[in-house]
């Protein structure tokens, strides 16, 4: 079954991941809600593209989302996909320990993801029919010495998703669980030698992809890491412990 | 569980998906279940300020839309069930809306009272009961459940409470009741409760071979019997059409119970706890493997032969076990699976009746959708403004709705519904999930429609008050 797409929200989307799945959906014929924080970077990615509409939403603002839900539902006519594809990975020096850091993580990754997940659910399981998508990471597969709060709020997004298809699949809503590797966006900028680094169109691609098979997928993004991710789950925590992953 | 005070309901309300009874429509909701009727006060004047449409909901047993209403804010009031008053004297009793049939009944039973109109069950709020005006299997004698409320206090979306009974703000009275909370909360019911002398009933069992017998036997069994309701097997064709069984009942008199005062007891007016020899609670999955074609077809078969060698029986039945009988399975909706079912019931002048009841069964025969079940009962109007009953008689059947037949099921309730408005005819709103507003208006006529719009816009000038059954079937009487 392949499903297709005319009324998208695509939250954090102006750039990376989410602002290449937003124009591919464009590009496919939807029309899509494009959320953001910066309306400077949100002009600039809808620029010159009707089928692109910006909405300004700081996900941190979790109480302005029913409102601004309704109204994007409204503005659509309707919503057959969400895709929540913010979050931040703010760098972490060894031997820092910085609350506030780990805080917006928590915010921006799990919570946000969450406040828009929960209306779009309700709104798709009443209509038997729906698409949710969150870009997770492999990086919540295994509790990472590298940054906590990071690996800890991919592997708590990830267990919503799962937890979201095993309460939504039997309505007919199709939740998506996308998990990246190394992605070419500004969240990697600058980081060195990073193994099968690849565009963010090429993510994006993969990640509609994998939505639009409707069975509610989980994988990894490309699946080559789906290797990576058996080893490194499998490694005993003692030896774990030990590595620099 | 603690919410941002500071913030807007918009915010805070949490979703939920929320079914019909029938499970064939659902909506998703913002919720909220007020304690206190102070509590339900503010809540509606916030969601007003807010320009949050709101709707009602008590046991949520209407089997279409009536307690949704999609993206807007329901209200659960099932938590204002204060009892203000019972006084066994006068036989009166004064609660909030979220008490049950079921509360009330056992409140009073033991002082010799019984409700004088119940629905099958006894699981649905006196709020919902009032919300649908709705009837018993006494229609014919007792009338809708509003006739026998004294008096009723109405939160207004505005924040007024009128005390509305027969003699004050009687227009506002007729119009709430049976109203489907579309012009305010009712948040006191004051009811008078009849007098019974024991808690049991003389039941007598007949047999109608075809639907002229049912008719027939059903006339001669009115004029004597406190309560009349027939089971009509739908999927009886050619010389059969329409058969069935009826049951009368009479309350019986102390004399004629040996244990008057026991038999009021709470205890005595119980429902049996295994059925066929499985426990209650898991018939529903017995069932399920009959509720198709062939199974329903089977069944009927068993029933209306035992109807049929029964005819002429007479028993004696108390109260619950003879009112509730969609009480006796719990969760009996689940056995008809994911998709669930749709109830129409329809209404048609006594005129008129036969003759279209006999084409409602033969068009479900022809469409290829014989009613899973069919219950007979015998009408006759009342005063209030949205009122479902007319002099005449009414028949409800239940309908399996699959991902595969919905499309030709809708189909098929649009060509019953052109038969039942050609009849003169009327639906229930408490049932209702399939009908246009245009078909509403047809059935219910301008004159009725307007009066309740006249007075929608004097209560409710801003239209806070939207649910989906009334957006959809009262489309033109809410034009502003």
């Amino acid at each position: 079954m392949s499903v297709s797409f005319t009324k998208a929200i695509v939250v954090g989307a102006s750039s990376g991941i989410g602002e290449a799945m937003a124009k591919q959906l464009a590009a496919t014929g939807a029309t899509v809600a494009v959320l953001g924080r910066r309306g400077d970077e949100l002009a600039r990615v809808c620029a010159g593209n009707d089928k692109l509409k910006p909405y300004v939403h700081d996900v941190e603002a979790t109480d302005e989302v029913p409102a601004l839900f309704d109204k994007i539902v409204a503005d659509l006519g309707g919503l057959d996909v969400l895709v929540y594809a913010a979050g931040v990975m703010p760098k972490i020096a060894e031997g820092e320990y910085d609350f506030e850091k780990d805080r917006l993580m928590m915010a921006v990754n799990v919570v946000g993801a969450m406040a828009w997940m929960n209306p779009a659910a309700a709104r798709f399981e009443a209509a038997r029919g729906g698409t949710i998508v969150g870009i997770s990471s492999i990086a919540g597969e295994r509790g990472r010495r590298a940054n906590p709060a990071y690996t800890t709020s991919k592997a708590a997004l990830s267990a919503y998703l799962e937890a979201l298809r095993n309460r939504c699949s039997r309505y007919g809503v199709n939740v998506v669980t996308v998990k990246p590797g190394f992605v070419d966006t500004a969240m990697t900028k600058g980081m060195k030698g990073l193994l099968w680094l690849i565009p963010a169109d090429e993510a994006a691609r993969q990640a509609l992809a994998l939505a639009r098979r409707g069975s509610g997928a989980s994988a990894f993004v490309p699946a080559r890491w789906a290797l990576v991710a058996w080893v490194v789950r499998t490694i005993p925590s003692w030896l774990f412990r030990r590595t620099n992953v | 569980m603690r919410r941002a005070a500071s913030s807007t309901l918009r915010a805070r309300a949490p979703w939920q998906v929320l079914d019909s009874f029938g499970r064939a429509v659902n909506a998703s909701c913002r919720y909220a279940a007020p304690r206190t009727v102070d509590e339900l006060a503010a809540t509606v004047a916030r969601a007003h300020d807010e320009g949050i449409r709101v709707a009602f909901r008590g046991a949520g047993r209407s089997y279409g839309d009536a307690s949704l209403n999609a993206g807007g804010l329901i209200l659960d009031l099932q938590g204002l069930r204060k009892v203000h008053s019972w006084d066994p004297a006068a036989g009166v009793f004064e609660c909030e809306p979220g008490v049950t049939i079921e509360g009330l009944w056992r409140r009073t039973i033991e002082d010799g009272y019984w409700p004088h109109v119940v629905p099958g069950t006894m699981r649905p709020t006196l709020g919902g009961c009032l919300a649908m005006n709705v009837h018993g299997k006494n229609n014919y004698r007792a009338g809708p459940f509003g006739e026998h409320v004294q008096e009723i206090d109405l939160l207004t979306p505005r924040g007024e409470v009128l005390t509305c009974s027969p003699a004050q703000n009687a227009d506002v009275f007729h119009g709430a009741i049976g109203g489907l909370g579309m012009l305010g909360a009712i948040t006191r019911v004051k009811l008078k409760m009849k007098k019974v002398e024991c808690g049991n009933l003389r039941v007598d069992a007949r047999v109608g071979r075809n639907l002229d017998e049912m008719f027939e036997r059903f006339e001669e069994l009115i004029p004597h019997s406190d309560y009349c309701v027939g089971w009509v097997d739908c999927f009886a064709q050619g010389s059969g059409l329409g058969r069935g069984q009826i049951h009368a009942a009479n309350y019986l008199h102390g004399d004629e119970d040996p244990d008057p005062e026991g038999s009021l007891h709470v205890e005595r007016q119980g429902l049996p706890p295994r059925i066929l020899g499985f426990p209650r609670s898991r018939i529903w999955q017995v069932m399920q493997f009959f509720v198709n074609d062939l199974g329903v077809s089977m069944v009927n078969l068993a029933k209306y032969w035992a109807s049929y060698f029964g005819d002429g029986d007479s028993y004696v039945q108390s109260h619950v076990a003879f009112a509730f009988l969609l009480d006796y399975v719990p969760d009996w909706r689940l056995a008809y699976g994911p998709g669930g079912f749709v109830q129409y019931q329809v209404f048609i002048p006594k005129e008129t009746a036969k003759a279209t009841l006999r084409e409602i069964l033969a068009l479900g025969h022809r469409n290829g959708f014989p009613s899973y079940l069919g219950v007979l009962k015998r009408h006759r109007p009342d005063a209030f403004v949205l009122s479902h009953a007319v002099d005449g008689w009414s028949l409800a059947m239940d309908y399996k709705v699959t991902d595969g037949t919905r499309a030709a099921l809708w189909k098929h309730f649009a060509e019953l519904t052109q038969v039942v408005l050609g009849a003169g005819g009327r639906f229930y709103f408490a049932k209702d999930a399939v009908l246009t507003a245009e078909d509403a208006l047809r059935a219910y006529g301008t004159e009725r429609f307007e009066r309740f719009a006249a007075l929608k816009r004097r209560l409710d000038p801003d239209f806070a008050l939207r649910s989906d059954l009334a957006d959809r079937v009262l489309g033109p009487a809410f034009a502003r």
